[in-house]
Order: C-alpha cells, then sequence, then structure tokens
C-alpha cells in the first residue's frame, strides 16, 4: 500500500538502482581481487569471455558434460523437482500427525530433531548403500534433507489452529474428513507453505552437492567437472546461475504463498 | 418435565492447590421457546456454564437434559453463537452458513440447501455481502453472520455466548433489535449469555443472575413481563423494567461483596495485622 505513494523515480531508485549498486560493488570487489591477491581467480571479463558459449546457446548440447547453461540448469530442476516431491509427499503428512497428536510428537520429534541438520555430504553415501544407483541416491538425499521445514512448519501450523475453529467443527458435528478440508487443512495452509518454500530453498541448496558426488549431468556436476577440467570461469557461471535459479524458485513460491495467505 | 434441564451441575478446573471451582450446583429449567438471559460478571463462569450445555465441555458433577435426552456432546439439536463469531476466514458468507446448511440437511437437493442457506443469510440482513469474506465485514456483520450460521441448522435450542461483546454501544443496540426479531420469527428457545443488564430484560422473556465466581451459583429468576416488541428508549421510563433491573444489580452485588469478604478473611495475617484491601 505505501508503495502506491511513492513517485515513481523513488521507486526506480529503490528497486533499480540500489540493487544495481550493490551488484556494481560485488563485482568491483571481485575484479579487483582477480588482479590482486587472488591470481588464480578469472576476472569478470574473463569470464564472461569464455562462458559465452554456454550463455547465447543455453540449450546446446556438444556432448554429454559439455552443454549449454540453462540444459544443465533443466536437468537440475527436473532432479529437484523429483527429491523435491517426495519431501511434500511425505513430510506433509508427517507434519499433520505431528502437529495433530501429542503422543505421536514426545515418539518423534527428538529424532526429527537429530535427523534435521544432517548434512547432504552425510546422505548421499547412505542414499548410494542404499539404492545403488547415483540418481535415486540424489533424489533421497535432496528428499531427506529438505523434508524438515515442511515437517515442522506443518506441525506447527495445525498446533496453531485456534480453538475457535475446532469448537466450530464439534458444535456442527463435522465428519473427520469433513474436519480436515473445510477446517484443519484451510487453517494451517499459511504455515505450511511457508514450510514448502523453505524446503524448495533447502532442495535446491543440496543439488549441487548432490550432483557433485555422484557426476550427474546438472549444473552441480558441471560445477564439479570444469574445476577437475581446471575452467574455473565455468565455476563462476555455475555459481551465478544457482544463485539466480535459487531467487527465482524463492519469489515463486512466495507469490504462491501470499496468494493463500489471503484466503 | 421442562424441556431443557440444567440439573445440580458442577464444573471446576486445574488441580491440586490450583484447583478453581467454577460452577457450582447450577440448576435451571427452560420451558420450549422460552428465551432465558444468563447474567453476570466477566469470568464468573457463563462461558464454561453455555459450553457444558452446548456439549463441549462435560460437567464434573450433574447433567443437562434436553428434551429427556442427557446431554453427552455437542448436537445438531443446540446452535451456538460463539463469544468471538468464530467464522471460517477463508470462507465466505455464503460458504460459512452453508457449512452449517450442508451439515445438517445432508440429504436436501442442492436446491432446497441453497435456498435454506440464502434465507438464513437474508433473516440477518446480509444478502448483499453473501460473498464477502468475514475480514471485509464489520463486527456487527460478523455478528450477524454467526447467528445466521447457528440459525442454519434450525436447532431446537440456540445458545448464545455473549454475541454481542465484542461490539460498540451503538452497533449493539442496532443488532440488539435485530436479535429481538429474528429471536421472535425463529420462536426457537434461547439461552443467552450477557454481562450486560439492559440487554438480558431487553431480550428475555426470564433474567438470571450468576453470582460471582468463585463457584457460582445461579439467582433468582425474575419473570420480565414486557410486551414485545420492546423498545430500548422506552423501557428506561418503564417501572416493571427498573425493578427487575435493580433486582438483578442487587443480587449480583452482594455476591461480588460476600466474594470480596472472604478474600479479605483470607487475607488476615498471622499477627492479626488485617490487611485493608477493600475500603
Amino acid at each position: 500500500m505505501e508503495n502506491v505513494e511513492r513517485s515513481p523515480s523513488k521507486l526506480r531508485i529503490d528497486f533499480l538502482l540500489l540493487p544495481a549498486i550493490g551488484i556494481g560493488v560485488v563485482v568491483a570487489a571481485w575484479a579487483l581481487s582477480s588482479v590482486s591477491w587472488a591470481t588464480s581467480l578469472p576476472s569478470p571479463a574473463k569470464t564472461w569471455e569464455v562462458s559465452r558459449p554456454y550463455i547465447v546457446e543455453p540449450f546446446e548440447k556438444r556432448g554429454e558434460l559439455d552443454q549449454g547453461i540453462l540444459r544443465f540448469t533443466w536437468y537440475s530442476l527436473i532432479r529437484v523437482a523429483k527429491g523435491y516431491t517426495l519431501a511434500l509427499l511425505v513430510g506433509t503428512p508427517m507434519g499433520f500427525i505431528l502437529g495433530a497428536s501429542r503422543w505421536f510428537r514426545g515418539t518423534f520429534d527428538p529424532i526429527i530433531q537429530i535427523l534435521r541438520p544432517v548434512s547432504p555430504l552425510a546422505w548421499l553415501p547412505l542414499g548410494l548403500v542404499l539404492f545403488h544407483k547415483p540418481e535415486p541416491a540424489g533424489i533421497f538425499t535432496i528428499a531427506m534433507c529438505s523434508m524438515w521445514p515442511t515437517v515442522l512448519n506443518t506441525a506447527l501450523g495445525v498446533q496453531s489452529i485456534p480453538q475457535d475453529y475446532l469448537n466450530v467443527a464439534k458444535v456442527l458435528q463435522l465428519s473427520k474428513t469433513k474436519t480436515l478440508t473445510k477446517v484443519l487443512l484451510p487453517a494451517a495452509l499459511p504455515y505450511m507453505f511457508t514450510g514448502f518454500r523453505l524446503s524448495l530453498g533447502i532442495a535446491w541448496l543440496v543439488i549441487v552437492a548432490a550432483e557433485m558426488l555422484t557426476g550427474a549431468p546438472g549444473v552441480g556436476g558441471f560445477l564439479w567437472q570444469e574445476y577437475n577440467s581446471l575452467i574455473y570461469e565455468h565455476i563462476i557461471l555455475c555459481i551465478i546461475t544457482i544463485g539466480l535459479v535459487g531467487f527465482l524458485l524463492d519469489r515463486l513460491m512466495s507469490l504462491a504463498e501470499r496468494r493463500f495467505k489471503t484466503a | 418435565m421442562s424441556f431443557l434441564e440444567i440439573q445440580h451441575v458442577s464444573k471446576s478446573f486445574g488441580v491440586g492447590t490450583s484447583r478453581v471451582d467454577v460452577l457450582h450446583d447450577i440448576n435451571l429449567e427452560l420451558e420450549r421457546g422460552e428465551f432465558v438471559a444468563i447474567v453476570g460478571f466477566s469470568g464468573a463462569g457463563k462461558t464454561t456454564l453455555l459450553s457444558i450445555i452446548a456439549g463441549l465441555l462435560a460437567a464434573d458433577r450433574g447433567s443437562v437434559i434436553l428434551d429427556g435426552q442427557k446431554i453427552t456432546g455437542p448436537g445438531r439439536d443446540r446452535g451456538v453463537v460463539f463469544q468471538n463469531y468464530s467464522l471460517l476466514p477463508w470462507y465466505s458468507v455464503y460458504d460459512n452458513v452453508a457449512l452449517a446448511t450442508d451439515q445438517v440437511f445432508k440429504d436436501w437437493p442442492a436446491q432446497k440447501k441453497r435456498e435454506h442457506t440464502e434465507q438464513c443469510i437474508e433473516m440477518v440482513n446480509l444478502t448483499d455481502a453473501r460473498d464477502k469474506k468475514p475480514a471485509q465485514l464489520s463486527g456487527g456483520m460478523r455478528q450477524r453472520v454467526a447467528v445466521a450460521r447457528a440459525l442454519a441448522t434450525d436447532p431446537e435450542v440456540l445458545l448464545m455466548d455473549e454475541p454481542l461483546g465484542a461490539l460498540d454501544a451503538l452497533t449493539r443496540a442496532t443488532i440488539q433489535n435485530e436479535l429481538q426479531r429474528i429471536c421472535g420469527q425463529s420462536r426457537t428457545t434461547v439461552v443467552l449469555i450477557t454481562n450486560d443488564v439492559d440487554e438480558g430484560i431487553l431480550l428475555a422473556d426470564r433474567i438470571v443472575p450468576l453470582s460471582a465466581g468463585p463457584s457460582a451459583v445461579l439467582g433468582p429468576s425474575f419473570a420480565v413481563e414486557i410486551e414485545r416488541p420492546r423498545n430500548k428508549r422506552a423501557l428506561n421510563h418503564d417501572p416493571h423494567f427498573k425493578e427487575i433491573r435493580a433486582g438483578v444489580i442487587d443480587y449480583l452485588m452482594t455476591s461480588a461483596a460476600r466474594k470480596r469478604q472472604a478474600v479479605t478473611t483470607e487475607l488476615i495475617e498471622p499477627q492479626g495485622a488485617r490487611l485493608e484491601i477493600i475500603a
């Protein structure tokens, strides 16, 4: 609401100029570092030059490990989507039960708190042991790391449902299913969406680790392979791509989140 | 045998030293179609009593019998208007009321259900706002939706817990008139909980004071024999109205003074130095 009253020039300063200055400062620091203390760090200009073919032909496929950057991103997104979907499918009901049942909470909350901080680097080898193949192991890792915010926020959402709403359900004698779909789910939905958004952030964070260790084609795999091939410019290209995609995913989710909050 | 009987109902909360006796041996009988107002101080246990009748809380002792049947839980024979409206914010006015209609009249054809829901919304004059969300409504309008939802189930008894407590004085007066009209139309048995003696007398056939807590008890019933529709302004000059109001307030104040007395006595220190808390 406040933004509406601001003049357009003020808007341009807040949303274009200031972020541009921020990016400029970081690129300047990067350029300075590359010519002073970090000589093996490619300069911004060199990075752009070497990365150009991957950016201007983003979907080109020249070989298994030599593809346009958006093509790699697409592979990674597919992998993340699989792991994330799995995380939501397991995490949402788990969170619901955790929030609804004191008994379940007492039993499983401690173990969840212990599993939650475990790094993807630790889950991946276990995934390989369990599934013998890198692809399912990667998806397993993404799911294991990203489901906790969904579990905990869903549980919190269910616990925070006002007694008033539950009383309405009781007085109207709604069935279990109706109480779930008409009262519990809508009431917990804003919390759940916060969980979904945080989970997606983590799922995307984990992709690099998963692809690095399994050598699967994707942004993370490309990054690690180019490190081994000593093409450091591409490491930076990957870092920027991962950051941008992560940022876009978060924006998309918060748009969806806001939509459901007003409901 | 009366239509609604509250027999020897007692209720306490907590255990050990923190145990508080809220209601003590509450007895009340209502005839079918009767409108009874229960007035008392905030925190006296009015909501607890209503929750017991609604079946949301179980009494420690005693029972509530409706039409010969002992109440063991919530039921469609009792509609509840909650103190803070308790509308579901993700549904429109229509959907909030339809939730009640659809639940109670499951086997009606869709058309009939829709008509019934719309009729209930019309009864509280909200037809123009039927597609709005509760957040877009004023306090008075939300309260009317809550009334419409409670009436949508065609309850035998309408239980209202300080339905107008959160409203400003002007809106309150308007809704009081509407409640008078709606209750006159629907002719259900009503239990109204309120902390406003005038409101109780304006709306009810009978007003019963609930003494100050803890261990609240019901006082004597005061029958309100004033012609309907009642006009709030004219009421102020009615000798019968004044008499009832004086009686109810006198009972409430005396019960509160007695409770305070009990508290001061407890505060007498071992040396005999009495703490003067009440002037």
